[in-house]
């Protein structure tokens, strides 16, 4: 936005008194923040002394990988730090007012107020036993800003503001009414309800569908232009934060990397690992020919359809899988991805329609398939915290697959697990002792894989396997399974909702909504238009790394066709 | 609504079957008993002639299943027997004895509830502070000390030494209210102290169970005071496994009266059931039994439905 049309903002705005005078003065400053977080007994130091300035009504964004410390910093600029961590140097000045001496009391009646907080999930930020106008007027109330009635009619203002449908109604109901972009839009709302001079987006759209997601990123860029509100904007995704922030900072592991202007920053990187963090999306495979029409496919869907309840969620669907090949399966949220890979391992037997391996139609239910067929297919998941048994070592996890369907024991059976951590690329006397809990999240994926090979399937469920992890280590990650693919002729079925992945690693792409395929095809063709209207909703609303990129498409697309508005026309 | 109405229709379903099997249990572990039930009532006098005709008096020359429905269809319609000791309708009995020990269990929850919930919302709210320690200390010394022994330390303290209260809990009908509670004070205040540590700590450990929680987290950003967050945010959404334990103690006021009601000479079910066991008064006995599996059925069924009714999921459907 240019300088003129900013300060025509203020003149209007209540603060117009002195805004040319204000809007030079630093809103935040912190200055060789340190901050401790607990580990077991002792204390140790997770942010390393970061400096920060932010002025009135500008945006800035925080970005790094996890671990990086961005929420961390980003809620010690409210004077809080989550239980277990403590500020251990440094200063935070707010507005003249320093946070880190301030008593607790002093930093409630600012928290709120004048500093306000956006969660990363919504769903689970919203009180589920409160309806939303409650929680909205909640601070108003409590910081005696404005009445409860008052409150109530700021809140439907900024809900039309946002454009949430149905403004006048839709704060009366309870958050398990209201959809994820909703009630992230429902957040933001709540944020301003006491018009703060600094809002903290904490991943706002971190956990939305990239079709929602641009809908949330053009409502808060509104709004926050609107108010006039300075921002902290944190994420790990690039292309969102070129889009939303007027300068970028990046973290590593605690560190200030460097900080500069959006535009600059994208063009000329100074520093090695921000090059690094610009190059991730790099890794892209060959797409492999398409098979023989005559081979038979390792795994194929024939007209399944499934129901959870009266609900039903697969639609008559159908593909199949190869050899060597990988199946991206896409869609967001909902659209029946993951049912379709509980039809295939036997876990929701189909109402309607069969899954046949190598030309053979399998058992419905999984009870009923033989061993060997049980061992022909396996998982791999999106969560490898969960995944893991946390009481089992790693030599455990890996070898029980391995007896159990290979029978090995003692001495081959250690030999054959060392094989297969060799395969993942973990050294087999350093983590065949440990435990998952002493493990990165990359590392945890591995053995996840490690675990599905064991049981030497010809076909791997990929589910979301990278979607929880960063990008650096997501590409190593896609770079294995790949290696892996070549050496033992495997075929991936790769659920994810990330375009990004599926153009690294697919040969041939399934797109999915609500329980139907829309589109099917070799992954060159689906990159190249003219798509499906729904394939095309979902690849252009994958955010690029150029900061006009999301003008460009408001200016194209128009506000009324983002987000849900645009779902329900693509289904026509 | 209607997703409501058919849950708490399947659980009254399933009380009822628990209250069907509780029967059968109660009436064939009667009927276990070695020898026959005429040789157990009569003791020493049975003589084979004594025995015989108490046996056809009794109607146990009948089959058992017979004499099974008999019993439950008319203790159905609220009619138990007669009692073996005095001839007189067990029912009869029971009436004045069952609304005594109602009324006691009622005053004891009415104190212990509140009381626990506030506390444990309290040590909640200053965790790990001395009070949270000391509520914790106490509640527990109360509930690992037999009620008999704690029943006689208050009757110590509050009946002989500092003469307060009525160490005998003599009720009578034609009381006032304000009588009858006076003269169960000490009773209640036993079981309280009984039943208040379960509560307490439950609605500490599910109200900071909570605290981690990232809508709790929210409310402290919105700069909420810490009341308002553990009783406004963390309670409402604590309430299922509260409520859960209050209607098992609630329960355990109820069938585990027996003890305190001797200790205080109180006319509950609970001393009848104690005086019918000693005199082998059968009907008597089933009849208290059935009542008390009836009264622990019922309020584990009360329990789920407030449980579920505290979910704003069920309660305000999409």
């Amino acid at each position: 936005m240019n300088e003129t049309v900013m300060n025509e903002k203020k003149a209007v705005s209540e603060k117009a008194i002195s805004a040319e005078e204000k809007s030079a003065r630093l809103l935040l400053k912190i200055r060789g923040l340190r901050i401790e977080g607990r580990v077991d007994d002792s204390w140790l130091e997770i942010v390393h002394g970061v400096d920060l300035d932010l002025r009135r009504g500008e945006v800035l964004g925080l970005i790094g990988e996890s671990g990086a410390g961005k929420s961390t910093i980003g809620l010690a600029a409210m004077g809080f730090t989550r239980d277990g961590c403590r500020i251990s140097g440094g200063t935070i000045e707010f507005d003249g007012m320093e946070l880190t001496s301030s008593p607790e009391e002093d930093l409630r009646m600012l928290r709120g107020a004048r500093i306000a907080y956006v969660a990363q999930s919504a769903a689970a930020s919203f009180n589920p036993a409160h309806r939303l106008i409650d929680q909205h007027t909640a601070a108003p109330v409590q910081h005696k800003i404005k009445t409860r009635r008052e409150s109530e009619e700021d809140a439907m203002e900024l809900y039309r503001r946002l454009r949430l449908p149905n403004p006048g109604e839709i704060g009366f109901r309870y958050p398990h009414q209201v959809s994820g972009g909703q009630l992230q839009r429902a957040m933001t709302a709540m944020a301003m309800s006491c018009r703060p001079d600094l809002i903290i987006f904490d991943e706002p759209t971190t956990a939305l569908d990239v079709t929602t997601q641009i809908e949330v990123l053009a409502a808060i860029r509104d709004i926050v232009d609107q108010f006039d509100t300075a921002a902290l904007y944190i994420t790990h995704d690039l292309a969102v934060v070129a889009q939303m922030a007027d300068r970028i900072k990046v973290l590593l592991k605690g560190d200030e990397v460097e900080e500069a202007d959006t535009r600059s920053m994208l063009e000329a990187p100074r520093e090695e690992y921000t090059r690094s963090l610009w190059a991730v999306r790099s890794f892209q495979r060959h797409q492999k020919p398409v098979p023989p029409a005559d081979e038979t496919p390792v795994i194929e869907v024939r007209n399944v359809s499934a129901a959870y309840g009266p609900v039903l969620v697969l639609d008559d669907v159908s593909f199949s899988i190869h050899r060597g090949r990988t199946v991206a399966v896409v869609g967001e949220s909902g659209s029946g991805k993951s049912t379709a890979a509980r039809c295939i391992t036997g876990l929701l037997p189909p109402l309607s329609g069969e899954v046949l391996y190598n030309g053979t139609p399998l058992a419905r239910h999984f009870r009923d398939r033989s061993k060997d067929q049980l061992r022909q297919a396996q998982m791999i998941y999106q969560m490898a915290d969960t995944a893991l048994n946390p009481k089992k070592r790693i030599g455990e996890i890996i070898g029980r697959p391995v007896s159990f369907y290979g029978g090995l024991r003692g001495a081959e059976l250690k030999k054959r697990v060392d094989e297969l951590l060799d395969q993942i690329e973990l050294e087999p006397s350093q983590y065949y002792h440990r435990y998952p809990s002493e493990l990165s999240g990359g590392q945890k994926q591995r053995v996840g894989i490690a675990r599905a090979l064991a049981a030497e399937p010809e076909f791997i469920i990929c589910d979301e396997v990278t979607s929880a992890l960063d990008q650096i280590v997501a590409e190593g990650i896609l770079k294995l399974l790949d290696r892996l693919q070549n050496d033992l002729d495997l075929a991936y079925m790769f659920i994810t909702h990330d375009l990004a992945t599926v153009r690294a690693i697919a040969d041939h792409v399934v797109v999915m909504k609500e329980g139907k395929v829309v589109e099917a095809g070799p992954k060159e063709d689906m990159f190249r238009p003219p798509h499906h209207a729904y394939t095309d909703l979902l690849l252009s609303s994958v955010p690029e790394m150029d900061p006009d990129w999301l003008d460009d498409l408001l200016a194209k697309r128009g506000v009324d066709n983002i987000g849900e508005a645009a779902q329900q026309k693509s289904a026509l | 609504m209607i997703g409501i109405i058919k849950l708490v229709a399947k659980r009254l379903g399933f009380g009822l079957v628990t209250l069907f099997i509780v029967s059968l249990i109660i009436f064939w572990a009667v009927e276990a008993l070695p020898g026959n039930l005429a040789e157990q009532v009569l003791g020493q006098a049975a003589t084979p002639e004594t025995v015989e005709a108490l046996s056809k008096e009794m109607g146990l020359d009948r089959p058992a299943f017979v004499r099974y429905i008999d019993w439950l269809s008319s203790a159905l319609q609220g009619d138990f027997g007669s009692s073996l000791a005095n001839k007189r309708s067990v029912s009869e009995q029971l009436e004045p004895r069952f609304f005594n020990t109602m009324f006691l269990a009622g005053l004891a929850a009415a104190m212990s509830i509140p009381i626990s919930i506030i506390l444990g919302v309290l040590a909640a709210l200053w965790r790990d502070s001395i009070f949270d320690r000391g509520a914790n200390v106490v509640t527990l010394t109360s509930i690992s000390s037999p009620e008999f022994f704690l029943g006689y330390i208050l009757i110590l303290f509050l009946a002989v030494q500092n003469p307060i209260f009525p160490s005998i809990s003599n009720v009578s009908e034609g009381m006032t209210l304000g009588e009858r509670t006076f003269a169960t004070m000490l009773p209640a205040i036993t079981l309280t102290l009984v039943v208040i540590a379960h509560m307490m700590r439950m609605t500490r450990a599910a109200i900071i169970a909570l605290l981690a929680s990232p809508y709790i987290e929210m409310a402290r950003l919105k700069g909420e005071p810490r009341w308002k967050i553990i009783v406004v945010h963390a309670l409402p959404n604590a309430l299922a496994p509260v409520i859960n334990v209050v209607a098992l103690n609630l329960a355990y006021l109820i069938t585990g009266v027996v003890l305190v009601e001797i200790v205080f000479v109180y006319p509950g079910v609970g001393q009848l059931l104690v005086d019918s066991v000693q005199k082998r008064d059968f009907p008597v006995v089933q009849a208290c039994c059935l009542i008390f599996a009836a009264t622990y059925i019922l309020l584990n069924l009360l329990a789920d439905v407030g449980a579920i009714l505290s979910n704003p999921r069920l309660r305000h459907p999409k």
